[in-house]
């Protein structure tokens, strides 16, 4: 199997996983996975990361340089303001 | 320090399992915060992980990155208001988007040095820089329309699917030229074609089906970190990208059944803002005048009630009544009215934007229920009060087969024994039908900003 066989078979079981684990969340908390999801799809960071640290060619860093802080962005943003909502959600005293 | 490659893909998997669990914590309001842990653990994990892999050569910009990204986003996290949050979503949505971009040109540059990248590595650095762009500039389209730097309404011309048709076209043909020929020039003029099709594409869509459009770019930003985990072979991004596009694909999917329309019509747009239907004369014709109500009225109804259902909607949230509503419902149940919150499922700008609000406001989660769970007891309220909500309240999506909206699900608020509209004017909601409440017996529309009459009741009421 080559590498990009492997990557396919992890995505789509990925996807399943997506799909159960994703129905199972309480309408009332949509918002919430909303930046959650999109602190998470900040991991793109990975990939910022590697550009940045290529540390051959100054184009490439500042390239990463920019992708790497926006990437942040939606990091600290997204857990941030996820943790602000969450904490809102209270039960009856 | 440096990871080896099997550290490093332990590490990964570790974070994906990480996620998943963080996730799944979003199923009950008591979990979900350690659910944000979770995540939390796991993008420190993953982080952490790719700064020690040998394949880092340099920190400076990495740190100088990271640090401007943490200080901005936490600003701007610890600062927004509630009632903003779908436009910070979207524009989040859009950083993922414009990273995926730069990452998939970056790591072009990179393997250009290193050599001819082979075929299968192009195409999927064309696929990462073409969801990624119009991730971007469609986020920031609907940024701009939530932050109403644009008009909510949409925008429609001639020929639009037809230019999109042609753009989309071009943009596979410079990417297979890219792809086959290793062309430069023709990534970078399909990202920029990109860049004015993923404007194109959410202009049509109007301000109330928001919902479905933060929900879809939700997704489309988790496509777009998949395809740069096809790219960088990492099976991490691929993973979540997966979950993350699969979360915004089943909420765009609960938002457009909640409205009754197929996606592919919400995408394609121009629906909303339009002149009032024909039904609007023959509910006229009728002869049934339209009933208003001073606040006394409906305080007296609502003082004397056993249970009082609330239905709360964008205009809640425009007028920032939520924290009034909060005020009346402890004055209502200090006389031993049972209060409840009924929500519709596309109330608001964006998924369970209703929720957060309220939850803001201090109103405890188990008063507010979801459309099924409540609907049921309509028939038993003695006074619905609806707050800056229509069209999820209109009847005639049950009844009349010509309406617009017919078939949407919708409150059955109709069904309670008195009923009363806060409304700013007799203005006609998004889908531009009128409501036929209105013309009911037992329902009575109450003139004014929605946090103005709600301060008032509680007053009023305090002294009934």
């Amino acid at each position: 199997m080559t590498e990009t066989m492997v990557a396919l078979y992890v995505f789509v079981l990925a996807c399943f996983v997506g799909y159960w684990v994703i129905w199972d969340v309480t309408p009332s908390l949509h918002t919430p996975l909303i930046s959650l999801t999109n602190a998470i799809s900040g991991i793109i960071v990975v990939g910022a990361v590697l550009v940045a640290g290529f540390g051959d060619e100054f184009t490439v860093e500042l390239i990463g340089f920019v992708a790497v802080t926006l990437a942040a962005i939606n990091i600290f943003g997204g857990f941030v303001v996820t943790q602000r909502m969450l904490a809102m959600f209270k039960k009856k005293k | 320090m440096q990871l080896g490659s099997q550290t490093l893909a332990l590490a990964y998997l570790g974070s994906a399992a990480l996620f998943i669990l963080g996730l799944k914590g979003l199923t009950h309001p008591a979990s979900a915060r350690r659910g944000n842990y979770y995540a939390i653990a796991g993008m420190a994990l993953a982080v952490a992980a790719t700064m020690l892999s040998p394949a880092v050569k340099s920190y400076a910009f990495i740190i100088a990155g990271g640090v401007t990204g943490a200080v901005i986003g936490t600003i701007v996290a610890l600062r927004i208001k509630m009632t903003a949050m779908p436009q910070l979503v979207a524009l989040l949505h859009s950083f993922v988007g414009l990273t995926a971009t730069l990452v998939a040109i970056g790591t072009y540059l990179t393997h250009a040095r290193a050599g001819a990248p082979g075929g299968v590595l192009m195409a999927e650095l064309f696929a990462g820089s073409f969801i990624g762009t119009v991730t971007c500039t469609g986020s920031l389209v609907a940024f701009a329309k939530l932050q109403a730097l644009i008009t909510g309404r949409p925008l429609v011309f001639r020929g639009q699917h037809l230019i999109n048709l042609l753009i989309a076209l071009a943009i596979l043909g410079l990417g297979a030229d890219f792809v086959l020929h290793d062309r430069f020039a023709s990534l970078l003029l399909l990202t920029l074609l990109a860049l004015v099709l993923g404007v194109l594409l959410i202009l049509p869509i109007g301000g109330a089906d928001m919902p479905v459009v933060v929900s879809m770019l939700n997704s489309y930003s988790g496509w777009a970190a998949a395809a740069t985990g096809f790219t960088l072979q990492n099976n991490l991004l691929i993973i979540t990208g997966a979950l993350v596009g699969f979360s915004g694909a089943i909420l765009s999917y609960i938002m457009s059944r909640a409205m009754n329309r197929s996606i592919v019509s919400i995408i394609l747009g121009g629906f909303g803002g339009g002149a009032a239907g024909p039904e609007t004369a023959a509910a006229a014709a009728a002869g049934k005048g339209v009933k208003s109500a001073a606040v006394e009225d409906a305080v007296f109804l609502m003082g004397n009630a056993a249970k009082v259902i609330v239905v709360p909607g964008y205009g809640m949230a425009v007028a920032q009544a939520q924290h009034a509503l909060k005020e009346l419902m402890e004055t209502l149940e200090a006389k031993g009215v049972s209060v409840k919150f009924a929500i519709h499922p596309v109330a608001g700008r964006m998924p369970g934007h209703m929720n957060v609000l309220l939850a803001e406001a201090d109103v405890p989660y188990d008063h507010v229920f979801e459309m099924d769970e409540i609907n049921p007891e309509f028939a038993t309220a003695d006074v619905a009060l609806v707050v800056g909500a229509n069209d999820v309240t209109n009847p005639a999506a049950k009844t009349q087969k010509s309406s617009p909206i017919y078939g949407m699900p919708i409150l059955d608020v109709y069904k309670a024994r008195h009923i009363f509209f806060i409304k700013r004017s007799m203005k006609p909601g998004y889908s531009g039908v009128e409501n036929l409440l209105f013309y009911q017996d037992n329902c009575a529309l109450i003139f004014g900003d929605a946090k103005h009459v709600c301060e008032r009741m509680a007053v009023e009421l305090k002294s009934l």
